[in-house]
C-alpha cells in the first residue's frame, strides 16, 4: 500500500503533465470511445431531443419547441390555446423531491447507529459485519423489491400475522402506498448510509470521547457536539448517495407504490413506453440530470473547500 | 484509538438498530426464500418441503431462454468490458500522470453518475436514431457501458498496490512490453482481474431499468421475465426463480470478496 500512496504522489507532484503516449492513448480508447459513443452521445441525443417537437404518433419531429419545457408548468387551452398554470408534473417532482428527502432521513436514523455499532465492533470483526451490510448492494434490485412487495402485499406475511394476532381485523393497507414507496428506498440504499458513516466514525479518534467525559459532557452531548460533527463528511457522502438514486428510482415506485404514486422516473420511463412523447419524457430527463449533476458539482465544492 | 474504555463508547439501543437494519436488509429474502419450498400455494400454511417450484420454473420455456439470454449477455458483457477495463488501468496507472487523466477517470465513472432511467432512454433513443433493431445486441452495447467502472474499480485498485519494478525486471531480463505484461504483471493483477469480471457479471445479470429500455420482442432476460410474471400476479415459481437468483448473486460476491482479499493477503506491502 505505501508504495501505491508514493507512486501516486511522485505521480502528482512530479515533472509537469505530459501528454499521453500513444501506446498509452491507445489502451484507454476502448473504454473511453465506448463511453463517448454509447453514453455521452445518447445523453446529448436526449439533450436535443427535449428542444424538438412530439411527432404524431410518437418519436419526434425536427422543429424547435421549447414545449417540452413549458409543458411542466403550464397546461395549453384547448380552445383558446391560452397557457394555465398547472401543478400535475411540479407535483411529480416535488413528491420526488419529499420520498427522496423521507427515505434520506429515514437511512440515516437506521444507518448512522450501525454504522457506529459496526466500527465499534473489535477490529476483527468489523470486515464481517461491514460485508453482511455490503451484500445487499449487490443483489438484484428488482428482486429485493419483489421479495418487499410479497411480504407487505394484503395476502402477505405481514397482515397474514397482524390479523392472526388480532391486531387488525382486515388487512393493513401498506403496498401500493407512499409508505411502501419510502419503505422501498430505504430498503434499497440502507447500505449506501452505512457505509460511509462507517469509514468516517473508524478514523474518529475516541480519546476525545474521553477527553469529553472527563469534562462531565454527557453521552448526547459527546454524539451530538463531537461524533456528529466529526463524522459529518461521511454522513453527507451517505446522504447524497441514497438522495441520488431515491430521486431517479424507477423499480420501488413502479412495484411497491402500483404505478398510482408516480416519481419522476416513472414519467420519464412513461414517455417512452405508453403515452410516448419523446420531447417531453427528454425534458424530464434533462431536468434529473441537471439536479443530480447540481448537487454534485455543490458537494464536490465543498469538499474540496473542506481540505485547503 | 482504542483507547477509551469499551464501556463509554457504548451507546444503548445502537446494537439493537443494527439487528433491525440487519432485518430490514435481509428480512423479505429470507421470507421469499422459505415460501420458495413450500410444497402449496399457500401463505399460511405450510404444506412441506418441496422442490416443485424450482422443477415448474425450469421447466418453464420462456423462463429457460430468459436465462440463456441473461447467462450470454452478462459473460459476454463482462469479457469486453473486463478487457477494456484491464488496457485502461494499465494507461491511466502506469507510467507518469498525464494531461487529461481527471477527464478521463470522470469518463470511466461517468455510467454510475447518470441516473439510470437517464442512461435508458438515452440509449432507446440513440439506438433508434442510428437505425439499430432492438434486441440482443442493443442490450449488450448498453450493457458494456455500465459494466465498464465496476470492472475498473477493483482491476485499477489492484495496480496501483503492484510496484513498478516487477515490470522493469522483466524488462531487463530481456522480455518484450507484451511478454512483461503477460507472464508477470497479469498473473498479479488476477485478483483484481477476477473480482472485476465477477462483478460487472452480476451488475449485468441483475440489470432491469436499463434492458427493459433497449430490449426488444423475443430478447427477454430474467429480470424482464421475472418483472412480467409480477406484473399479473405472485406465483411461487416467482419465489423459486427469484431464490436461485438471489444465491446466485450472493455466491458470486462472496467469491468476489474472497479472491480480493486473498489477493491483498498475498500482496507485500
Amino acid at each position: 500500500m505505501a508504495g501505491a500512496i508514493g507512486i501516486g504522489i511522485s505521480g502528482e507532484t512530479g515533472s509537469p503533465r505530459n501528454a499521453i503516449g500513444r501506446g498509452r492513448a491507445m489502451l484507454l480508447s476502448p473504454a473511453l470511445l465506448t463511453i463517448l459513443f454509447f453514453l455521452v452521445c445518447p445523453l446529448g441525443f436526449v439533450l436535443v431531443y427535449s428542444f424538438l417537437t412530439s411527432g404524431t404518433y410518437g418519436g419526434i419531429e425536427w422543429i424547435f419547441s421549447t414545449d417540452a419545457y413549458v409543458q411542466f408548468l403550464f397546461e395549453r387551452d384547448i380552445f383558446s390555446q391560452e397557457l394555465l398554470f398547472s401543478n400535475a408534473y411540479l407535483s411529480i417532482f416535488g413528491r420526488s423531491f419529499l420520498q427522496a428527502l423521507a427515505a434520506t432521513m429515514a437511512c440515516f436514523a437506521i444507518g448512522f447507529p450501525t454504522a457506529y455499532f459496526i466500527a465499534t465492533r473489535p477490529p476483527s470483526q468489523r470486515s464481517a459485519w461491514v460485508f453482511l451490510v455490503t451484500v445487499p448492494y449487490w443483489i438484484n434490485l428488482l428482486i429485493r423489491t419483489v421479495s418487499m412487495l410479497f411480504i407487505i402485499r394484503d395476502e402477505g406475511p405481514i397482515n397474514y400475522a397482524l390479523i392472526a394476532i388480532g391486531i387488525v381485523d382486515e388487512p393493513l393497507r401498506i403496498a401500493y402506498t407512499d409508505f411502501a414507496v419510502g419503505l422501498g428506498l430505504v430498503y434499497s440504499y440502507l447500505p449506501f448510509m452505512v457505509l460511509p458513516i462507517y469509514a468516517a466514525v473508524e478514523r474518529f479518534d475516541f480519546r476525545l470521547m474521553e477527553a469529553a467525559y472527563d469534562l462531565y459532557a454527557g453521552k448526547w452531548t459527546i454524539l451530538t457536539r463531537i461524533i456528529l460533527p466529526i463524522t459529518r463528511p461521511g454522513i453527507v457522502a451517505g446522504a447524497l448517495l441514497v438522495f441520488i438514486p431515491s430521486l431517479g428510482s424507477f423499480i420501488a415506485p413502479d412495484l411497491l407504490g402500483g404505478g398510482k404514486n408516480l416519481m419522476i422516473g416513472n414519467l420519464i420511463a412513461l414517455q417512452f413506453q405508453g403515452s410516448r412523447n419523446w420531447p417531453f419524457g427528454s425534458a424530464a430527463a434533462v431536468i434529473l440530470m441537471t439536479i443530480v449533476l447540481v448537487v454534485l458539482v455543490i458537494f464536490a465544492r465543498r469538499q474540496a473547500r473542506q481540505r485547503v | 484509538m482504542a483507547d477509551a474504555p469499551a464501556q463509554l463508547k457504548r451507546y444503548p439501543g445502537f446494537g439493537w438498530i443494527t439487528w433491525l437494519c440487519l432485518t430490514l436488509l435481509y428480512g423479505p429474502m429470507l421470507v421469499i426464500a422459505v415460501y420458495s419450498f413450500n410444497a402449496i400455494r399457500s401463505i399460511t400454511v405450510w404444506g412441506g418441503f418441496s422442490l416443485d417450484w424450482y422443477v415448474k420454473a425450469f421447466t418453464n420455456p420462456a423462463i429457460q431462454s430468459a436465462t440463456f439470454n441473461s447467462i450470454f449477455i452478462a459473460f459476454s458483457a463482462a469479457t469486453v468490458s473486463t478487457v477494456m477495463a484491464i488496457a485502461a488501468a494499465l494507461a491511466m496507472i502506469r507510467g507518469p500522470r498525464f494531461r487529461g487523466a481527471e477527464t478521463a477517470f470522470a469518463l470511466i465513472n461517468l455510467p454510475l453518475m447518470v441516473p439510470e432511467i437517464v442512461s435508458a432512454v438515452a440509449s432507446l433513443v440513440f439506438f433508434l436514431a442510428i437505425g439499430l433493431n432492438l434486441g440482443l445486441s442493443t442490450i449488450l452495447l448498453a450493457h458494456v457501458v455500465f459494466c465498464i467502472p465496476f470492472a475498473y474499480m477493483p482491476i485499477a485498485a489492484r495496480l496501483e498496490g503492484i510496484e513498478g519494478f516487477y515490470e522493469e525486471a522483466a524488462r531487463d531480463l530481456y522480455a518484450n512490453r507484451w511478454e512483461a505484461f503477460r507472464y508477470v504483471l497479469l498473473p498479479m493483477m488476477l485478483p483484481g482481474v477476477l473480482s472485476g469480471y465477477i462483478l460487472a457479471f452480476i451488475i449485468s445479470l441483475d440489470d432491469f431499468i436499463i434492458t427493459n429500455m433497449v430490449a426488444g420482442p423475443g430478447s427477454t432476460t430474467l429480470p424482464l421475465a421475472i418483472y412480467g410474471m409480477v406484473r399479473t400476479g405472485f406465483t411461487p415459481e416467482i419465489n423459486a426463480i427469484s431464490t436461485l437468483m438471489l444465491c446466485v448473486s450472493m455466491l458470486f460476491v462472496s467469491g468476489s470478496y474472497l479472491v480480493n482479499r486473498s489477493g491483498t493477503k498475498g500482496q507485500t506491502s
